[in-house]
């Protein structure tokens, strides 16, 4: 089989497109999804695939979750457009107190298979409400899955088991990396969910990253080796469930790590990754895991100030060089 | 709507079925046997089993903090409601629930839900589903008044206008939100009124009595069920115990509380009713009683004897997939 470039765009419409026709009880639920196939264009084709189950909502994410919560209760296996990341605080307590908790607190009764697709990140002077990376807030709540990914093989692989999967997930698509391409496979695969990937091979530190922030380690990395220092860069993909084997694999052959990511550092998943590998591998860590994210700000509007609060490559060198003492 | 003296009778039934069982729960609260807090609904009977006696076992209620009665009506069995409460293994949320959190799957009981309000996004998914699949089924979401001023009433109740879902939004209007008298919070004098911004149909009932009810809401049912759309009923309703078992109750008289028991008691009204149609006599109705308090005994003594379940399924199913 054919490998083309695909954009995660398109990646993801392919996913789609696959999974609604394999199985009647998909549907896509959000505001604007008709007209220009999504904000985005990331539905573009699939209205007039399926007309019926591309629905186009007033402007009520409270009731848009909570509708996807209580179609996928009664057989349907809804896909929520979040239109953007940020908005999820208008649907709060249908994700935290509904969708997270229903099949636990009715002692397993139900199912809840829904995809809850989040557009998240910075990068497009988009400024406070339309930038942010939310998801160790899902992180935190039990009863969610949590989907990062970088590329778009990963996007359309991961979209199609999340939509498979029978519990919930928070599926979080960088905004940024819509036009990023990248070899997909023309053969039919799924990535299953909770598989990290290594990225990139090193013997020195691993650094641990996930969405966007996996290419500025790849070129942070390249800077690296031009100073000696090889890093291993790994791909979470999936923050919950966590590849936590993969990780402690490659931290017993480097005895150090970073963990990047676009999130602000205070209160981020780098936090709980760091506790838990100094918990569980403190006798392999040669030195301090490092955290590197962005600065603990609101994100400002001006090209030059979202720049300097985001973490960039030069920023994850000088946190390897930090996690090496060097 | 059509009824025959046999279901008249079995809505009498379901009510003294709903007063005992509340009454119990009461009772083992005082008692310190059942953990947590719970609401009690009794005075209340005739809005709820009125409304889902118009339902079928296919269609979908959800229900509210206060919800026992609605679980009850809707097929739900007293002993695993029981058990529930006691946070026994045989609940029907194998204890992980309690009393706000109840649900049965089977028999179209999409939960009750501990947020006020937090029924109703839910309930356009139902419809959503019912209409993708084609289904002529409807749901049910109940609430109160207080929950009227959510701002996912509103949400729902325009989506389930825009789209025409089969639901019917049934407001037990009981005076207060939690300490809050509904006329000082509910703008536009009634929930019922609000409707009429939404293009849809909002129905005022006397929610003492229990036929009435059934009539009202079995037109919106219907008119769900044919594919034109949501409906809201306001059942006006009176409930005799505090929010919550405890309750200190400053926001309003005990002569207020007597005042409706004596004149306006759902189940009082309906067995004089049913006398005086000849249709009951009060032997049969006392004897009808006896055996629903014994049932009710037996299920409480299901659940007493039921294990507690093993600290350690605390971690099990919280994923299909873990």
């Amino acid at each position: 089989m054919a490998v083309r470039e695909l954009s995660c765009s398109l990646a993801m419409a392919e996913a789609l497109k696959e999974e609604m026709e394999r199985d009647k009880t998909i549907f896509i639920i959000g505001e604007d999804l008709v007209s220009n196939g999504g904000i985005f264009g990331q539905f573009r084709g699939l209205p007039e695939l399926f007309p019926d189950r591309i629905i186009d909502t007033p402007i009520s994410e409270t009731a848009i979750v909570g509708a996807g919560v209580g179609a996928a209760l009664t057989g349907m296996r809804p896909i929520i457009d979040m239109h953007f990341a940020d908005f999820v605080t208008t649907a709060m307590d249908e994700i935290v107190n509904q969708m997270a908790k229903i099949r636990y607190m009715f002692g397993g009764q139900a199912k809840l298979p829904l995809v809850l697709w989040a557009p998240d990140g910075s990068g497009l002077n988009a400024a406070a409400q339309h930038s942010q990376c939310l998801e160790n807030w899902f992180v935190h709540v039990p009863g969610l899955k949590v989907v990062v990914p970088s590329e778009p093989a990963d996007v359309k692989g991961l979209l199609k088991a999340a939509i498979r999967d029978d519990d919930p997930v928070i599926f979080f698509q960088h905004k940024k990396l819509f036009n990023q391409t990248g070899p997909v496979t023309e053969e039919k695969y799924i990535v299953p969910l909770g598989k990290a990937v290594v990225r990139r091979a090193g013997t020195d530190v691993t650094i641990l990253t996930y969405s966007r922030m996996t290419y500025f380690c790849k070129e942070a990395a390249r800077e690296l080796a031009r100073q000696g220092i090889q890093a291993e860069i790994i791909d979470l993909r999936t923050l919950m469930p966590l590849d936590f084997a993969s990780i402690a694999e490659s931290i017993r052959k480097t005895r150090h790590a970073v963990v990047v990511h676009e999130a602000c550092t205070t209160g981020g998943f780098g936090g709980e990754l760091s506790a838990r590998i100094t918990e569980e591998l403190f006798d392999l860590l040669g030195g301090p895991v490092v955290r590197i994210g962005a600065r603990h700000v609101p994100m400002p509007f001006s090209p030059v100030m979202e720049k300097y609060v985001l973490p960039q490559v030069e920023d994850i060198v000088a946190g390897v060089k930090k996690a090496l003492r060097r | 709507m059509k009824i025959s003296n046999l279901e008249k009778k079995a809505l009498l039934r379901k009510m003294v079925e709903i007063r005992l069982f509340e009454e119990k729960i009461g009772l083992l609260f005082q008692q310190q046997l059942i953990p947590g807090f719970v609401h009690l609904s009794i005075g209340q009977e005739a809005s709820t089993v009125g409304s889902c006696s118009a339902l079928r076992t296919d269609d979908y209620i959800i229900s509210t903090h206060r919800g026992h009665a609605h679980i009850l009506a809707k097929g739900a069995e007293p002993k695993y409601m029981f058990a529930e409460c006691f946070g026994k293994v045989t609940g029907y949320c194998k204890g992980k629930g309690g009393s706000m959190h109840i649900a049965d799957f089977s028999k179209g009981i999409l939960g009750a839900n501990g947020v006020v309000g937090g029924g109703f996004p839910i309930m356009t998914g139902a419809g959503f589903s019912i209409k993708l699949r084609g289904t002529d089924q409807v749901g049910m979401v109940f609430f109160g008044d207080g929950a009227s001023n959510r701002g996912t009433f509103h949400e729902a109740v325009n989506m389930a206008a825009v789209f025409k879902l089969p639901i019917v939004f049934v407001c037990e209007n009981n005076r207060y939100a939690s300490t809050s008298p509904a006329e000082k919070m509910v703008a536009g004098g009634s929930v019922a009124n609000r409707a009429h911004a939404y293009g849809i149909p909002g129905v005022i009932n006397d929610g003492s009595n229990v036929l009435a009810v059934r009539d009202s809401v079995a037109e919106a049912v219907e008119r769900a069920r044919r594919g034109y759309g949501p409906s809201i009923i306001e059942n006006e309703t009176y409930r005799y115990k505090g929010h919550f078992e405890g309750d200190r109750q400053r926001y309003r008289t005990p002569d207020e509380i007597q005042q409706y028991r004596l004149t306006r008691d759902p189940i009082d009204r309906f067995e004089t009713l049913l006398i005086d149609e000849g249709v009951a006599t009060q032997k049969e109705i006392d004897a009808m009683k006896t055996a629903v308090a014994a049932e009710i005994e037996d299920a409480v003594r299901f659940a007493m004897d039921s294990p507690l379940p093993d600290p350690h399924e605390a971690m099990q199913g919280l994923f299909v997939n873990p």
